[in-house]
């Protein structure tokens, strides 16, 4: 079942001397209910652009964005996501952090708590519920924000490269820690990332999209179980490197600046 | 034991300089009309309190400083919120804020005097427009620089726009609002002293005026101690407060 469908969604940005800049171009894509989507291009390919459209952040230029057959227009909490810097409320502590959506739904403080807890203790944090976000490291600030998230219960969790700000360690562990997540409640996620191994290790599918402007170049599945091997993993994630790597070529030409 | 004298050791150049201004005094170095020794401030100081003068007096120049810095805070803050939000205040109001800019806000205060009249509202007003200028840039600047992640997090999560400012925006400001109203506090008292230099008949402005005037150098003298404790100790109320609101920014 279709769960979130994007319809002919293109993203352009008016410059200076009524010229244009095509970010995104016409992109199609039906990511069904409970699937572990993956997106991967070059940087400024419009990726990023692509999951702020689908949170409701950001309007489309033409066609649209549909969830459970409803047009996207604005933010939801049945949408949550997760930044790659984090964008924790730093005057909260985590476990305010963690709470706040669920007082913005109004629910008693018992209740609240307890369900923030559950989430605190899920992501290995508890212990430091009083803790402000910068007295933790990178990892810990981006478990409260994915505790946070899914405290409010969203049926769509959207990661926007939720690793890249963190060391090779640190990055590991949580892509094992996420891929358990998604074992045991199966929700959907829509992956944004650079890291083609990355994109293969957790999803099913692996969206690529081609330098600016931004369109869908391929579509692979993954075809990978939960026991997949690691060298099934690697071979997979080389096939996917060598589709992207013209396109990783060819924004670097474009950035080159012209002597 | 080094904890307990950090404080002192740090004031200590203040007591330096005081110690040093009595004894130039004593050794006849000062002409005392015109520069009284730090002993007869002193005794001039305990002779106003004595009689319940200064009191009065600082209980009215505290009262138009307060109502000018609390006004500023409140109105400047909004404002600088509103501009960073809206397109329309920002249009309205930066114009007004770049001309104001490089005003001197004393030079308004004889203005004042003559639409407001000679009583409180006028040195309020001075105050008040003397402070709102730091708070509205500090605000506006601050907000506008804000982590457009932040907004978006709480959108998702069920805030609904017309909260976000209360919930959001504030506090991810807090800092540097907070920076912005300490030199507004400074210039309050700037502001509250130089308006009552003007005109009125109460004040520690009007009690600095009159005793110079008077000839009681002095007590002149213990005025202007008077205010330097109150905005001393204003600031120092304000840092403490300050750190105790951003204690979440403690590494």
């Amino acid at each position: 079942m279709a769960l979130i469908e994007i319809d002919g969604v293109s993203k352009i940005y008016p410059l200076e001397n009524n010229r244009e800049l095509t970010a995104i171009d016409r992109v199609n894509l039906t990511i069904g209910d409970g699937e572990f989507v993956s997106i991967i291009g070059p940087s400024g390919c419009g990726k990023s652009t692509l999951l702020h459209m689908i949170g409701g952040f950001v309007p489309c230029s033409s066609g649209e964005i549909r969830v459970r057959d409803v047009k996207v227009t604005s933010p939801g909490p049945d949408r949550g996501i997760v930044f790659q810097h984090f964008a924790l409320f730093p005057w909260k502590t985590v476990l305010g952090n963690v709470e706040y959506g669920l007082v913005e739904r109004g629910i008693a403080k018992a209740e609240r708590r307890r369900t923030a807890q559950a989430f605190i203790d899920m992501v290995k944090l508890s212990g430091f519920e009083n803790t402000f976000p910068n007295r933790l490291s990178g990892g810990m600030q981006q478990r409260v924000a994915i505790a946070r998230m899914l405290a409010c219960e969203p049926s769509i969790l959207l990661m926007d490269e939720p690793f890249g700000a963190l060391d090779a360690q640190t990055r590991k562990i949580l892509q094992e820690e996420i891929r358990e997540l998604w074992q045991r409640f199966r929700k959907t996620v829509v992956f944004v990332t650079h890291d083609v191994r990355e994109a293969v290790y957790l999803s099913q599918r692996v969206v690529v999209m081609s330098a600016r402007p931004g369109r869908i170049k391929t579509i692979i599945e993954t075809g990978l179980g939960p026991d997949a091997s690691r060298a099934a993993i690697d071979q997979k994630a080389d096939e996917l490197w060598d589709l992207l790597r013209d396109e990783v070529v060819r924004t670097i030409a474009e950035e080159r600046p012209v002597a | 034991m080094m904890r307990a004298l950090r404080v002192p050791i740090f004031y200590l150049p203040i007591f330096v300089g005081l110690l040093l201004w009595e004894l130039a005094a004593r050794a006849g170095l000062l002409n005392p009309n015109l520069f009284p020794s730090l002993g007869d401030v002193l005794i001039a100081f305990v002779r106003l309190a004595e009689k319940g003068h200064l009191l009065q007096h600082a209980g009215v120049s505290l009262f138009r400083q307060s109502s000018g810095f609390f006004l500023a805070a409140a109105f400047g803050i909004v404002s600088g919120i509103l501009m960073a939000e809206s397109r329309q205040v920002r249009n309205i109001l930066e114009p007004l804020l770049r001309a104001t800019f490089p005003l001197p806000k004393s030079a308004l205060i004889p203005l004042f005097i003559l639409w407001l009249g000679i009583g409180d509202a006028a040195k309020v007003a001075a105050v008040f427009l003397g402070c709102l200028l730091p708070i509205v840039v500090s605000t506006y600047n601050a907000a506008r620089g804000i982590n457009k992640q932040l907004v978006w997090s709480a959108w998702s999560l069920g805030t609904p726009t017309w909260l976000i400012p209360w919930k959001v925006v504030l506090p991810a400001v807090l800092p540097e609002v907070m920076s912005g109203l300490r030199t507004a506090l400074a210039l309050s008292f700037t502001l509250m002293v130089s308006a009552e230099f003007l005109i009125g008949q109460r004040g520690l402005g009007y009690l600095i005026a009159t005793l110079g005037e008077d000839g009681d150098y002095a007590g002149m003298f213990a005025a202007v101690l008077a205010v330097t404790l109150i905005g001393f100790s204003a600031d120092r109320l304000f840092l403490w407060l300050s750190g105790w609101l951003l204690s979440w920014r403690e590494p």
